[in-house]
């Protein structure tokens, strides 16, 4: 039986990870490889990092540490932030990357996820949407949150799997940070039209909110989460006994 | 020394560096000669079957494959390297495999019933049957490892090796003499893949 997936999110900037972390027995906590290997041998079942870099130096320095992350750890590792082209593309899955997240590039250009899927296969193009309820409608926001695109998000998600996107990140803007747990009625109005990998993103605060989520929304195939595995509130080994304890198939290290 | 067949399909950088990280020597090569002197070879792929078993058959390396499997060179195919194997594949019409694994390619959604996603993604425990072999000697049943596919090897049962579930039993290894292939990736399963990669490199004797 197929395992719901635990993923924890890195932010790098300039080769760094950004929001401190926590980890007794990790000497650079900021290092991207050190926390990537952390995270690799205590129960990830997938890394997903954002370059949040904005100027050229620093992306060439996020290449770098991706290759040096990929000949670290086994497990699957997708990319995103600042994909805009198929060139983008290019340059993270020949560092070691195996699937690519778009979110602002593929609604700034809705070409890209059909292009990328047709070089590099669905497998490998993930559709991150952020969402969030303006007077009651799902919208899709872009630039990191901060600018309401107008579009209607669930059809644009339907939208962008029909062109050939093999995963779907959801973000809800709207639980983001809060920890107060995952969107389910998002998530579940996401899951009803889709039929690839939804993983959810934003609202996880305690074990409790993986075990509702995977519990209430069957559909969704992983949860991600940045802070609360970064500070060290939830360690993916007791999430994932937890899990198995409540009936969830969970790959245990 | 083993050899990662480059045939221009997909990414080998994970292949090598888990390679590495096991203390293998492997060098990525379309070279005969090379393929020749090496120990093991590995058939990596991603992608479309039709595209790269016309890939294989145009570069000749087809038939260097087939000499080296018919010298008892163990062989291991990787996700669509091990479909590659079979006799054909049925995925976007119908296309001729290497023939070293008897059997053949077909869509998982023909057996896998309504309401399950396709591809199957993500990790997937590992069953072995009654015997385990020596392929697995390091991993234990249950091991999860991962998987990205929406085909599967079908009628090939004297060579299933190992299986997972997914709606169906689907196969997750093949083994015939000195000829192997996982439909999953091990140079993406964390520990449990870097030992099977492990016991191919060492030696697997056939059974």
């Amino acid at each position: 039986m197929i395992t719901k997936r635990i993923i924890p999110c890195l932010d790098v900037r300039a080769g760094r990870v950004v929001k401190g972390v926590n980890f007794e027995g990790l000497t650079d906590v900021s290092s991207p490889v050190e926390l990537a290997r952390y995270y690799s041998e205590n129960g990830a079942d997938e890394l997903v990092f954002y370059d949040i870099t904005a100027s050229a130096e620093g992306r060439a320095l996020f290449t770098d540490i991706l290759r040096e992350v990929a000949s670290t750890i086994f497990i699957p590792l997708t990319v995103g932030g600042g994909i805009n082209t198929l060139e983008d593309f290019d340059r993270v899955l020949k560092c070691g990357a195996d699937k690519v997240s778009v979110n602002s590039g593929a609604i700034r250009n809705p070409d890209l996820i059909a292009a990328a899927a047709e070089r590099y296969g669905s497998q490998c193009v993930v559709i991150s949407a952020d969402v969030k309820r303006v007077d009651g409608v799902f919208r899709v926001f872009a630039k990191g949150g901060r600018e309401n695109t107008g579009m209607e998000a669930i059809s644009w998600i339907r939208r962008c799997v029909e062109n050939g996107a093999g995963e779907v990140v959801l973000n809800s803007i709207d639980t983001d940070g809060v920890k107060g747990g995952f969107d389910l009625e998002m998530l579940s109005a996401v899951c009803d039209v889709v039929n690839v990998p939804v993983i959810a993103s934003g609202g996880a605060g305690c074990i409790e909110d993986f075990v509702r989520l995977f519990h209430t929304v069957p559909g969704v195939d992983a949860g991600l989460a940045a802070s609360i595995f970064h500070f060290g509130e939830v360690e993916i080994r007791d999430l994932k006994r937890a899990m198995a304890a409540a009936g969830i198939p969970a790959r245990q290290v | 020394m083993v050899a990662i067949v480059d045939y221009g399909v997909g990414n080998l950088f994970s292949l090598q560096s888990s390679l590495a990280a096991i203390g293998a020597e492997a060098v990525v090569t379309a070279d005969p000669a090379v393929l020749r002197r090496a120990d093991r070879v590995i058939l990596p792929g991603v992608g479309a079957f039709g595209d790269a078993a016309r890939k294989l058959q145009e570069s000749g390396l087809a038939d260097l494959l087939l000499a080296l499997a018919g010298e008892g060179k163990p062989i291991m195919g990787i996700c669509l390297g091990m479909q590659l194997l079979f006799d054909k594949s049925f995925e976007y019409g119908e296309h001729e495999g290497l023939g070293l694994i008897k059997g053949e390619i077909r869509p998982i959604a023909d057996v896998i019933g309504e309401g399950l996603k396709v591809p199957h993604i993500g990790w997937n425990a590992l069953s072995f049957g009654a015997q385990k072999h020596p392929l697995f000697r390091y991993v234990e049943e249950g091991e999860c490892v991962y998987f990205v596919h929406s085909f599967y090897g079908a009628n090939c049962a004297p060579a299933v090796i190992a299986t997972a579930e997914y709606g169906a039993t689907l196969t997750a290894a093949v083994a015939q003499g000195n000829v192997m292939g996982c439909q999953f990736h091990p140079e993406k399963s964390g520990k449990t893949g870097l030992s099977i990669l492990r016991a191919f490199c060492e030696g697997v004797t056939a059974c």
